[in-house]
């Protein structure tokens, strides 16, 4: 009792450090959580107490919130918990094998935590580190090129309970692998060159000149140089990067003439949860163009009239937060941040990070709202959208960390300039984040317009099958489809590029894309929430041999029912690997309609596994052979 | 100009700032719906009140009503659509309407039969879902639960209580109660709480009231809930 007590009291105090630190704000709820979780390798329930009284919200709140997120753990995970990125390009690389060779060597099974609660073994999705795979999140960081000498490393690291600090550092270098840099990547650029260029330009200098009004609720009146950025993000026809490709200005627009009411402020939100499979070019960004993207996202609070601004960033990328805030603490003292910006009365703007807790969802531009504040990443209900109502009811801006990176050049070199890179309908340049299998995967910026097959070119792509351009949400193509080009008025994309050459089985990579769907459905609407694990269970059920005609006619109307009735991207695009690879790769599914007839997905000896497991028996006296239910 | 919208060829007035749901409820055209109760703010995620509207498709309980919106509802396209998500819902817990007191009360059970569902179609989950007796007077079988999140609302809006809410995500998603034990028994919950009143299914049962109504005698036993309904109640 009394070492309980001492425990509770432990406990409470870390809470009570976290707690202080966010201002017992409970729209910082994730971050609280995060922080308790890396403070105690989980959430224990006296944590959860702790937090129930200081913040005054109810438990089911606190326990609603950390059990939607997959990297929050109310239960035990270990003092290591080690995460295999199990995108399909980790798998091409070999990570199943690397699993179960640490899993053997730790003596623990895929999912559980090991009997003396030291360490746990399991699969996370994509973590963005296609171009050097197979990777890994031990705690939440970032391990990449794995090979079977450094998973018997890391076992001996973790039995020999070294701390995770004094790892070898050189584990954790994540390359940054940019194989071909255009207007962004190779960007001379000084902080604060952006933001001056948009000041200096004079009201005159826009077209929407005429209709310039004071500037309620930012600067003082008489400054032009808000609505003139404004104009230029117009003029240059920057389109979101995110891979949905709304007009930037017209979003900026929206929010910037948006009411404000008592007390409110208008919000800036960089969409840095790279969730995609196959996209790691945010991460690049981030890593090598910091300034480039805080100033675009200050050059954008400034247009809009701006006053608060939030990084959201995944939580497979933690180990970008105090780089990044070093960046942000320097653009302060430099007064790139902060009071009267570059001297500016009144231009008040600064920018804290977030981190999210492994949830693809959240890229979704209302879930990832939800999360900031706090809650459940679940999409909101829309209209009305974050533009008017967006954070705490603010009208707020939600771009993609590529977005602002491109606006900074915008405000500094012109809409002009920007316009004539790249094709009419898709001005600049576009990122792509190539993986799979090729010689050099890693980061490309083009102009747009530039065809599949110059990319494969560029990258050393040989026998390419098939590409999936903008991960499994997005389209995967075949060789005749190479002349196409990266464009919004072809093949729009949010930059994942992932190459299959000819020995790899276009229905396992469908099928890995349809299991990332499921695990990643929020839950909230019921086409999505069932749906997708309904297909995964189809998937699965044509892997075991028990396919036929039947299985087809049902993803298909799987498919349709998805699509018309889900209530966000998600779920309308859960079903896009499985249709592309049916209608490009049909041999790879044939192989697998083994049956004419309807078969049962249901079968007795597989049943059987977990009693074969229990008992250690493997011999033919332990499987059942049927005439239903495929293979025995 | 007046402000109406026409459903199924139908002319349905609408209040300004009300959805196509509650215009229609008004008019007593009944659209089939589990998660939207008139009492609480819209929900949007059982997706059964979905309708088309100028080709597109979005849940009506939450689409305001606009002037002059070309709504199809009984469309045998919509209908086959809906019948399947009440299939989904159906394999997604544990329902066996027989031996459930909610049957002929319960509206999982009547939109099935309005939509003509003759089989659950899927292959069932069958998913572990203890049931949790340890309130003196209400019992609370999660197998039923379909998560439309109305006792969340009622307690949280009504109530003031939070005594339910949503955890866990995607398919793993799940009805939690207010307490560090995770037992009703350890919650402020009372059978007079609006929460208690609002269950479509059978999740939030009172105890010792077993079968009180026979079968054959209950609300839509007596009247289909196309009817009983139309009005959103």
């Amino acid at each position: 009792m009394a070492l309980n007590e001492m425990h509770a009291e432990a406990v409470a105090g870390i809470v009570d450090r976290v707690l202080v630190r966010y201002r017992r704000d409970p729209s910082c709820m994730v971050q609280m959580l995060r922080e308790v979780q890396e403070a105690l390798d989980w959430i224990p329930p006296e944590a959860i107490d702790r937090m129930q009284a200081s913040l005054a919200v109810p438990r089911t709140k606190i326990e609603g919130v950390a059990g939607f997120y997959a990297f929050f753990y109310l239960q035990p995970r270990g003092r290591y918990r080690i995460l295999f990125s199990d995108n399909v390009t980790d798998r091409m690389l070999g990570s199943e094998a690397l699993l179960q060779q640490l899993c053997s060597n730790l003596w623990i099974e895929p999912g559980k935590v090991s009997e003396d609660g030291l360490v746990s073994v399991d699969r996370t999705s994509c973590t963005g580190l296609c171009d050097q795979g197979p990777a890994m999140l031990v705690n939440n960081r970032a391990i990449s090129r794995l090979t079977a000498t450094r998973i018997d490393e890391i076992a001996e690291l973790v039995r020999s309970k070294v701390p995770l600090a004094e790892w070898p550092a050189d584990f954790f270098a994540i390359d940054d692998n940019i194989r071909r840099a255009d207007i962004l990547l190779d960007a001379e650029f000084a902080p604060g060159a952006a933001l001056a260029a948009a000041r200096a330009r004079a009201p005159d200098e826009g077209i929407a000149a005429s209709n310039m009004r004071s500037w309620r609720e930012g600067l003082p009146s008489g400054i032009g140089g808000p609505i003139a950025t404004l104009d230029e993000i117009k003029r240059a026809n920057l389109r979101g990067r995110g891979g949905a490709g709304f007009s930037t200005g017209l979003k900026w627009e929206s929010c910037r003439n948006a009411p404000l009411k008592a007390g409110q402020q208008r919000i800036v939100v960089c969409n840095a949860d790279e969730g995609e499979p196959g996209t790691f070019k945010d991460r690049v960004l981030l890593t090598s163009k910091p300034d480039l993207v805080f100033e675009g996202m200050t050059v954008a609070a400034y247009a809009v009239g701006a006053t608060r601004g939030f990084v959201y960033l995944r939580g497979e990328y933690r180990y970008l937060l105090e780089p990044l805030n070093a960046v942000l603490a320097k653009r302060r003292a430099d007064n790139l941040l902060g009071r009267d910006i570059l001297g500016i009365p009144g231009a008040d703007f600064d920018i804290e990070i977030h981190l999210g807790a492994g949830a693809y969802v959240c890229g979704e531009e209302s879930a990832l709202i939800e999360s900031l504040e706090g809650k459940r990443g679940t999409p909101r209900n829309r209209p009305p959208f974050p533009v008017t109502n967006g954070y705490l009811d603010q009208p707020t801006i939600v771009n993609n960390v590529e977005t602002f990176a491109a606006a900074a050049l915008i405000a500094l070199n012109g809409g002009d300039w920007y316009a004539a890179i790249g094709t009419k309908h898709s001005a600049g340049t576009k990122i792509l984040s190539v993986s799979g299998d090729c010689e050099r995967p890693g980061i490309y910026e083009y102009p747009f317009g530039v065809s599949v097959r110059q990319v494969l070119a560029d990258c050393g792509a040989g026998d390419t099958q098939a590409v999936q351009v903008s991960g499994p949400s997005g389209i995967c193509i075949a060789p005749a489809e190479f002349d196409r080009i990266i464009g919004f008025e072809d093949i729009p994309t949010a930059g994942a590029f992932t190459i299959f050459d000819n020995t790899r089985d276009m229905f396992e990579v469908a099928r890995n894309y349809v299991h990332f769907f499921q695990h990643e459905s929020c839950g909230f609407c019921t086409p999505c929430r069932v749906g997708t694990s309904l297909l995964m269970n189809l998937m699965d059920k044509l892997a075991r041999g028990c396919g036929s005609p039947y299985d087809f006619a049902e993803i298909e109307k799987l498919n349709q029912l998805l699509q018309s009735m889900s209530h966000c991207g998600l779920g309308h695009t859960a079903c896009n690997p499985v249709l592309d690879t049916i209608a490009r790769f049909r041999p790879a599914y044939e192989k697998r309609l083994t049956q004419k007839d309807f078969t049962p997905a249901f079968n007795l000896d597989d049943a059987l596994s977990q009693a074969r497991q229990m008992t250690g028996r493997d011999d033919t006296h332990a499987h059942l052979s049927t005439t239903h239910g495929g293979q025995a | 100009m007046s402000h109406t919208f026409t459903l199924d060829g139908k002319t349905i007035p609408f209040e300004p700032g009300e959805t196509i749901l509650q215009a229609a409820g008004r008019a007593g055209v009944y659209i089939p719906h589990l998660c939207y109760h008139p009492e609480f703010k819209p929900h949007g995620s059982c997706k059964l009140c979905t309708v088309k509207i100028n080709g597109r498709q979005t849940a009506s309980c939450t689409m305001r009503a606009m002037v002059g919106m070309v709504v199809e509802s009984e469309t045998e396209e919509i209908n086959a659509e809906r019948r399947a998500l009440t299939q989904m819902l159906f394999v997604e817990g544990n329902h066996f309407c027989p031996s459930c007191e909610k049957s002929g009360n319960c509206q999982l059970q009547a939109t099935a039969y309005h939509l003509g569902m003759m089989s659950p179609h899927y292959d069932h989950f069958y998913p572990n879902r203890p049931v949790d007796a340890s309130h003196p007077d209400v019992l609370l079988d999660f197998n039923r639960c379909i998560l439309c999140s109305l006792c969340v609302r009622a307690s949280r809006d009504v109530d003031g209580k939070n005594v339910f809410a949503l955890s866990g995500r995607g398919i793993k998603t799940h009805l939690i109660v207010n307490a560090k034990s995770g037992r009703l028994a350890d919650t402020d919950f009372t059978l007079g709480d609006k929460a208690a009143q609002v269950c479509p299914v059978g999740v939030i049962l009172k105890k010792r009231q077993g079968f009180a109504v026979p079968i054959g005698e209950r609300t839509y036993d007596k009247a289909p809930i196309g009817e009983t309904l139309a009005e959103g109640k």
